[in-house]
């Protein structure tokens, strides 16, 4: 049984906040392949393509019959717990603040025996379910989970050191005009969100969901990403309350460079998308970056919500996702930055969305409660890619497959 | 000649004569005009530090600003209409710089402004008005009141589900104006010279097709009209000097007699 997590008292302003401390973060360009399946939520290891050999730990050759092709395959996350011991000192500063830490080695159904971290609730020598997640080192690492749901489950202090789970956590969602804001404060708040923020730019124009978030408890404060003023004033409020910020400001117009004439919309596209999530990171990054040990509330995660299309261009939006391609090129950038100190970057990719602007298009269309859901597994899972819905699942499976092909199918697609 | 520009200085020292500020601050959170979502949009004032007395710039401290021509308290020449496209002198850099000051009346249409948000300033209330202060003369700008300035936030826009509400003229009221008056401009104190619902006029937009379409300016976000006599000041309001511009934000002075000492 996890101890249930409690709500973290009011802080003590005579103690030092503690500074975030990191697990081992080095990585052979083998291993990082697990780091990669870990991001995006998949279980992944080497499988030989000459002898069919499962191998682990990641290795640049087949620890059968040497073979050097080693693609990154799916495989089963089950196994059986061999042994396990419970780490109680260690010289590492990151495991030394969280002991007693339990690992243990697992015996796979795919072949191999790993080494992994051991969720409280698996009992020894029992059948488990094998997690690649992020650390907060941002490395893939393989954490047991029991078969089963437990109570409390999400509690666990070592899934919870690796996930960025919304329970008991204050999140701000950037503005709150987005379509979907009111599903996804809804969503966060089911799953245990202490509060939920919602930025109102333009206060002198009506915000349709002002009421809808009203009745769920969410607090609106004035925030316009586009005004650096602004944003600097409410990081001065709550950048030290804000544990996660989901970022749900956008500027969204159809059409592509010679159907706009002029350079008007894109510039705002360009100001709400790239330099809106710039200016968010300036005023809010530091403040979350420095309180992502601070116990239960801790920082956590910085979303991003963009579209599928600002990985490879669609014309039929095409400004608005080049616009999207700046900002998923700057998400890159904050990751590093923000790696020393665990704060996780999630971008959460969609195809079109269930609303006007996207009004004419045929589905499938994500929904705001399928965009929500996806939110919430995501930081439940600790994720930094997601893939919301068929038209983004597709995308990315074929710019896995074949980026150039899929770039001259979204062309065809364009001029169809 | 010099002689009354030496005595204006000098009664303005005094206070014989006062100059009054027409102009709302450049703010961020100032409303600007909004159109339907799928047409080109009015800049937001904005203003972002270049540097300030730090690593940017050690010793100083100063700002990029963005804004639209028709941003804040704002001038509108005619080439900013269709009406107006044509107009000889139509853009700002263009104007000839007498106009920039002279002659202003107020029309007092606050009362009726306060009890309907839809008030429309006619011919009737115009010739109500000329019959307590005189006829309008010729070249004057004319300004009208409605003390909309006061408000602030979402009531200043008023916009509702079919739109903004906001007094403004009607295409007669304009018409008048321009034909029978021959005025050099008007002036509101809401977010453009015509009223909120101004686009269901014949035409649409009275203020602004009429009013450029004959070579005359607009001013607009005017604030503290109730500072001003019905008749006797005069109104210095100088656009910025944009190549090719259709409008330009500025400050609009006016010059009133002071208190009697």
């Amino acid at each position: 049984m996890t101890d249930p997590l409690t709500p973290a008292p009011k802080k003590n302003p005579l103690v030092r906040t503690p500074s975030p401390t990191q697990p081992p973060a080095l990585r052979s360009r083998a291993a990082l392949g697990l780091t990669a399946a870990a991001a995006t939520g998949r279980f992944a290891l080497q499988t030989c393509a000459e002898c069919g050999a499962v191998q682990y730990p990641p290795r640049d050759a087949c620890s059968q019959c040497l073979g050097p092709d080693l693609p990154w395959q799916d495989i089963s996350p089950t196994g059986t717990l061999l042994a396990e011991t419970t780490v109680r000192t260690s010289v590492n500063p990151y495991f030394r603040e969280r002991m007693p830490w339990r690992v243990g080695s697992v015996q796979l159904d795919a072949g191999p025996v790993v080494i992994c971290h051991v969720h409280g609730d698996v009992a020894t020598r029992s059948r488990v379910l094998l997690k690649l997640m992020l650390d907060r080192a941002g490395q893939g690492v393989i954490l047991a989970l029991p078969p089963e749901r437990t109570a409390h489950m999400a509690d666990d202090p070592e899934l919870r050191a690796m996930s960025s789970d919304p329970h008991l956590r204050r999140i701000l969602l950037t503005d709150s005009r987005h379509p979907f804001a009111p599903d996804i404060a809804q969503a966060l708040l089911q799953a245990g969100a202490a509060a939920v923020f919602a930025g109102e730019p333009e206060g002198w124009l009506p915000n349709p969901n002002r009421d809808a978030l009203g009745a769920l408890g969410v607090d609106i404060m004035p925030l316009d990403v586009t005004d650096t003023r602004s944003v600097q004033s409410l990081a001065g409020e709550l950048g030290g309350k804000t544990d996660i910020l989901v970022n749900t400001a956008r500027h969204l117009r159809p059409g592509g460079a010679l159907a706009r004439g002029g350079t008007g919309v894109a510039r705002d596209e360009m100001d709400v998308n790239y330099l809106g999530l710039m200016r968010l990171a300036q005023a809010f990054g530091p403040a979350m970056c420095s309180r992502t040990a601070d116990g239960t509330n801790s920082a956590v995660a910085w979303v991003n919500l963009l579209p599928v299309h600002a990985l490879m261009n669609s014309a039929d939006f095409g400004s608005y996702n080049a616009s999207q391609a700046a900002a998923l090129a700057l998400s890159q950038s904050l990751r590093a930055e923000f790696a020393t100190s665990g704060l996780r970057v999630m971008n959460l990719f969609s195809g079109p969305l269930e609303e006007d602007w996207y009004q004419p298009l045929p589905p499938p269309k994500v929904t705001g409660k399928a965009l929500a859901r996806a939110i919430v597994s995501g930081l439940q899972g600790g994720l930094e890619d997601v893939f919301c819905g068929d038209v983004a699942q597709d995308l990315a499976e074929r710019l896995r497959q074949n980026p150039k092909v899929a770039e001259l199918e979204l062309r065809q697609e364009g001029n169809a | 000649m010099s002689n009354s520009l030496t005595q204006l200085a000098s009664e303005i020292a005094t206070g014989a004569v006062r100059v009054v500020d027409l102009t709302h601050t450049l703010d961020p959170d100032f409303p600007v005009i909004i159109l339907p979502p799928e047409f080109g949009q009015c800049a937001r004032f904005r203003m972002e530090e270049i540097s300030a007395y730090d690593h940017r710039g050690p010793g100083w401290k100063w700002h990029n600003l963005s804004l639209s021509e028709h941003t804040g308290t704002h001038f509108d020449a005619p080439s900013h209409w269709i009406s107006g496209r044509d107009v000889p002198k139509g853009d700002v850099d263009e104007i000839d710089v007498e106009t920039f000051v002279g002659p202003v009346v107020v029309i007092d249409c606050a009362q009726g402004a306060a009890e309907n948000d839809d008030f429309e300033l006619t011919p009737a209330i115009i010739t109500e008005w000329e019959s307590r202060h005189g006829q309008i003369p010729p070249d004057t700008w004319v300004l009208m009141r409605t003390d909309w300035s006061k408000r602030s936030g979402a009531a200043y826009l008023n916009m509702r589900e079919d739109g903004p509400h906001s007094p403004g003229p009607t295409p007669e009221a304009m018409r008048f104006l321009i034909d029978e008056r021959n005025i050099r401009g008007f002036g509101t104190e809401t977010v453009g010279t015509d009223a909120g619902q101004g686009a269901h006029y014949m035409p649409p937009y009275p203020a602004h097709y009429y009013l450029h379409g004959a070579g005359r300016f607009g001013l607009q976000c005017l604030r503290g009209l109730d500072a001003l006599p019905p008749t006797g000041a005069v109104l210095l309001a100088a656009p910025l000097k944009i190549k090719g511009g259709t409008g330009s934000p500025l400050r609009v002075l006016a010059l009133i007699p002071g208190e009697e000492t």
